[in-house]
């Protein structure tokens, strides 16, 4: 238990990577971009064996089981000094939704509040927390950042990616119309509810391709392969990535939803 | 019983997004949103004032004892009379019974989401007696047999010419050559029509946006000026209002007033604020000769107490509406009850049940810009999550969803197995979509690949690339 209390101002900070499901099983790149980004800034990069935040049963009413994965997440990264995720929606949910799991077990309430404080989305933690300013990478291209809707109103994230996209070379950033409208993905609620997603999103398509971007970026992969799996269908050839990838200047992979040939069927 | 078309969202929402012209008519519904923006951008301590605002609701529900009681004495002291309605059934007789012993033959109406709530109307109109709409919105929807489709624009979903057909239609008395291409037109058409119908009303009916227990008096709010002639003309106003309108003094309701317009149209005050306490008294130039209130209850009491209670917080701006991607993407009639949007999600199951109602708190993206926007703060994602868990308790949840649910959270609470069985299912479908790089269709994929690609995995999983990185064992 010693080391719960680390110092968090210690030169090497001992960082666990909530890599998230999605990253995990759909994008692992995006794992590795989120590991150069922090190792640069100096962090000591951790992984321990994880699974999910819980969002689905958190949101599916199913309050057992999100207590269940929280109570094993938590202990997951005990040692660790931050936890930090490349998604605002899995960081909103350990950070903010957490505590609220245990409002009757006092003991491991103070547990997922401290454990709550430690967790940061990764624009964000390298932004707020570490003071990084720029990062040394290169994308040739017109980009337009979709603010998920987590990261804009469950952790305030919003000028920190856009900050460090402005110091990559060869980058123009362009905003989207209602920038601030969620792309309809919701988790469980793209496939509950399909029809009334793809109404949502055709508008967050139509947005994107109104703006004049190739490149559509943001800082949640739901909302990415919710928002390239509908552009895609559309046929509109628009590279979609996660602003990770393009913030460590690892674009070596096909964007999301292509392939390795680059064909475009 | 509540006639509510709810259970069959989900065809509702089919046949919305289908519906050409009402999807004309959404376009133009985002001018709420940019209004309330603007409106809270020129007033510094707009934030400050929600605050407040919910303040003033959270101590009136924490004492709504003492104030209904106080109320009830100051109505009673300025000559009024309040009834007490359980429910729907019970308001209607109450207002019906007035009306018969009036000898009443027309109502007409001012807008009412309690009247709405009680099917006040076909109540009346069951009984002999005319029910006129007086809000220009509620009367062409009336003209239509149409409910509401937005709590404060009920007939937003609505084009002009809808509207001219409406008229040509209803008003068959005018000349047919008549111009009507212009709004001005369609209002002037509209308000001589009711100018005779306003002056042979025998009794008016409004709801209310505030009851003031400090003075007895309700409290409308308007823009066109019809809730004053209904209110005013005949010789009896009959006020339908739920409980949870009470607040403790004039003063509390002057902070209410001040953050309902912004956050509803954008305006900083509607044009007409009213004023009601009782009936005429001696010396008075105008006024009813009778001043009812009847206060519906309809299932709010139950809310006292319960996780919902911040529900009824709510003072029926509907800025929650006005942002919401699912209302503009399918407008209101879908929700297939009375009151749509967020704050219709969570109130449809507290009023008619979380069996009929439970698909609205369900269809939701959590995208949270409800709670952003409503002035009373009410926490409005979470509240639908609270109706999720009801659900989840008592198994209303569909099968097929339950058992994904169960099969996933078997993997996920077991991270040995999870990182094994996944690893071997993103090699699979890396196998099987890699080439393209996303799938068209997918078997038990449907609800996603009907309308989407869906991206294929990169391959083996981050966590085994890690392991395998890092030399640990699998």
């Amino acid at each position: 238990m010693a080391d719960a209390a680390a110092t968090p101002t210690r030169p090497s900070p001992r960082v666990g990577l909530f890599v998230t499901c999605l990253v995990d099983l759909m994008r692992p790149s995006v794992g590795f971009a989120a590991v150069k980004l922090l190792e640069e800034a100096g962090c000591k990069v951790v992984v321990p064996s994880q699974t999910c935040c819980g969002q689905p049963a958190f949101n599916s009413g199913d309050r057992a089981t999100a207590r269940a994965i929280a109570r094993q997440t938590i202990e997951a990264f005990a040692t660790c000094d931050y936890v930090v995720a490349p998604s605002g929606s899995c960081a909103g949910m350990l950070a903010r939704h957490y505590p609220g799991l245990f409002v009757d077990e006092p003991d491991m309430a103070v547990k997922a509040n401290a454990f709550a404080a430690k967790c940061w989305e990764l624009a964000s933690f390298l932004v707020d927390r570490l003071g990084v300013a720029k990062v040394s990478a290169r994308y040739e291209g017109v980009v337009a950042y979709h603010d998920s809707c987590s990261n804009l109103r469950e952790m305030g994230v919003a000028g920190q990616p856009r900050k460090l996209l402005a110091s990559v070379d060869g980058l123009r950033l362009v905003e989207l119309n209602e920038a601030n409208v969620c792309c309809g993905f919701g988790g469980t609620f793209a496939v509950k509810y399909g029809e009334l997603s793809d109404a949502i999103v055709a508008k967050k398509s139509a947005a994107v391709a109104a703006s004049g971007a190739d490149t559509l970026l943001a800082g949640d992969l739901g909302c990415l392969l919710n928002i390239a799996g509908k552009m895609q269908r559309e046929g509109r050839a628009v590279k979609v990535r996660h602003v990770a990838e393009v913030l460590a200047g690892m674009t070596d992979d096909p964007p999301i939803g292509e392939s390795a040939a680059g064909a475009r069927p | 019983m509540s006639g509510a078309t709810t259970p069959r969202f989900k065809d509702n929402v089919h046949e919305a997004l289908r519906d050409e012209r009402l999807q004309r008519a959404l376009r133009h519904s985002d001018n709420f949103a940019s209004g309330r923006a603007a409106a809270a951008e020129r007033l510094p301590e707009f934030e400050a004032l929600r605050d407040s605002a919910r303040a003033i609701k959270d101590h009136t529900l924490a004492h709504l004892d003492l104030y209904l009681e106080a109320y009830e004495r100051k109505v009673a002291e300025s000559g009024g009379h309040l009834h007490y309605a359980r429910d729907a059934a019970e308001a209607n007789a109450i207002v019906l019974d007035l009306c018969k012993r009036r000898g009443a033959r027309t109502v007409t109406k001012g807008k009412s989401m309690i009247s709405e709530e009680i099917g006040l109307n076909a109540a009346l109109e069951a009984a002999g007696i005319e029910a006129i709409e007086t809000d220009l919105g509620e009367y062409i929807i009336q003209l239509r047999g149409e409910a509401p489709s937005h709590i404060i624009a009920p007939a937003i979903h609505l084009c002009k010419a809808d509207v001219e057909a409406d008229f040509r239609r209803a008003h068959r008395d005018l000349p047919a050559a008549r111009d009507l291409s212009q709004p001005e037109q369609l209002l002037a058409e509209a308000r001589a029509i009711l100018r005779d119908k306003f002056l042979s009303a025998d009794v008016g009916v409004t709801g209310a946006n505030f009851l003031v227990a400090e003075t007895g008096t309700s409290i409308i709010v308007t823009n066109e000026g019809n809730g004053d002639l209904t209110q005013i003309l005949p010789k009896a106003h009959v006020v339908v209002a739920s409980l949870e309108k009470i607040v403790p003094t004039l003063a509390d309701a002057a902070q209410l007033l001040r953050v309902l317009a912004r956050s509803a149209t954008g305006q900083d005050m509607t044009v007409y604020t009213t004023l009601s306490t009782g009936p005429r008294r001696p010396g008075d130039q105008d006024g009813p000769e009778e001043y009812h209130v009847v206060l519906l209850d309809n299932g709010r009491s139950a809310m006292l107490g319960s996780e919902f209670e911040d529900m009824l917080r709510c003072i029926r701006c509907g800025a929650c509406m006005n942002h919401c991607p699912v209302y503009h993407a399918i407008g209101g009639h879908a929700y297939g009850w009375v009151y749509p949007g967020p704050m219709g999600a969570v109130l449809t199951p507290s009023l008619i049940g979380v069996a009929e109602g439970g698909q609205l708190p369900n269809a939701s993206t959590f995208c949270g810009r409800c709670e952003e926007v409503c002035p009373m703060r009410i926490p409005l994602p979470a509240m639908m999550r609270h109706w999720r868990e009801r659900e989840f308790e008592r198994r209303l949840s569909p099968v097929a969803a339950r058992s994904a649910l169960g099969l996933w959270a078997f993997f996920a609470k077991r991270p040995a197995l999870y990182r094994f069985a996944t690893d071997l299912m993103t090699r699979a479908l890396r196998l099987a979509g890699g080439a393209r790089g996303r799938f068209s269709w997918l078997p038990f994929a449907g609800g996603w690949t009907r309308y989407r690609d869906l991206a294929a995995p990169q391959g083996a999983t981050f966590q085994s690339r890690w392991r395998a990185r890092s030399g640990a064992v699998r």
